[in-house]
């Protein structure tokens, strides 16, 4: 079976360059890639939030506005996402390099 | 991942608000990206973790010559405050007033806030030990999210292998 991401155009960095690409199985394989296998509802609040922002902004939110936008204190972000949540849910989510400073 | 992950630590001196952020501001960032982050607070730096004073940091105009006029939205390009308007009572309080009115604007949270998110995202912070006998802090006068006071000696051995950035 061809891996979801083989039509996926990623850009240097390995952000997904065109984030109409993206599909929860797309999101599934990259969480793979950053070392989550499992995406619980909890991860699923997190990066469904990101694609509205996505939406909404054209770019990917900031931690801080993940947190004030769900509700979903620092402790469980970078606990769902351990080692650097910023970058690994703007990757997983399909977004670009967040842009803000907090 | 083998390979070790990558540190940093800060060490915040002083404690006016402007010299305030660039540790916070840094350190969040680092740990946006998976990189430990350590902070000593030393000095006047302590006023960023202690009770009393976090939410009283403040920005004198006077002295300061990178303050201008302009700041204030208006067309005077490098034209300064005169140092004789930063003698008048209450012009640091309006400094302070119209930086923390900006910061709001940017969305960019309260010292206070960032210690507590610092904390949450998994830095480590200190206090100087010989600067908190200086000043006669003790335990109870820290922020709760403060790990512990620490020798210069200390921080030494918890940074190894870290960058260090003295602001």
């Amino acid at each position: 079976m061809a891996s979801p991401l083989s039509a996926v155009r990623f850009d240097a960095e390995g952000f997904m360059a065109d984030r109409s690409q993206w599909t929860r199985g797309i999101a599934e394989e990259l969480a793979r890639q950053e070392g989550l296998d499992t995406l619980t509802d909890r991860h699923w609040a997190i990066i469904d939030f990101c694609r509205k922002a996505g939406d909404q902004t054209g770019h990917a939110p900031t931690l801080r506005e993940i947190t004030g936008g769900t509700g979903i204190t620092t402790k469980e972000l970078f606990g769902l996402f351990p080692k650097g949540p910023a970058k690994k849910v703007a990757k997983i989510a399909g977004l670009g390099k967040p842009e803000g400073c907090v | 991942m083998a390979t070790e992950n990558r540190k940093i630590a800060f060490i915040c001196s002083k404690g006016d608000l402007d010299m305030a952020y660039p540790a916070l501001i840094m350190g969040w960032a680092a740990l946006g990206n998976g990189i430990d982050v350590t902070i000593f607070f030393t000095f006047w730096g302590l006023d960023l973790v202690t009770k009393k004073r976090v939410d009283r940091l403040e920005i004198a105009p006077l002295a300061n010559t990178s303050f201008k006029i302009s700041m204030m939205g208006l067309p005077t390009g490098n034209l300064g405050i005169p140092s004789i308007l930063g003698i008048i009572p209450g012009m640091t309080a309006f400094a302070t007033w119209f930086m923390k009115k900006k910061m709001k604007a940017l969305k960019v949270p309260p010292v206070r806030e960032y210690i507590e998110m610092l904390h949450d995202g998994g830095a480590k912070m200190y206090g100087c030990k010989m600067t908190v006998d200086m000043f006669g802090i003790q335990k109870d006068d820290f922020l709760p999210q403060i790990d512990g006071v620490v020798t210069a000696s200390d921080f030494m051995d918890m940074t190894e292998g870290a960058q260090i950035v003295f602001i």
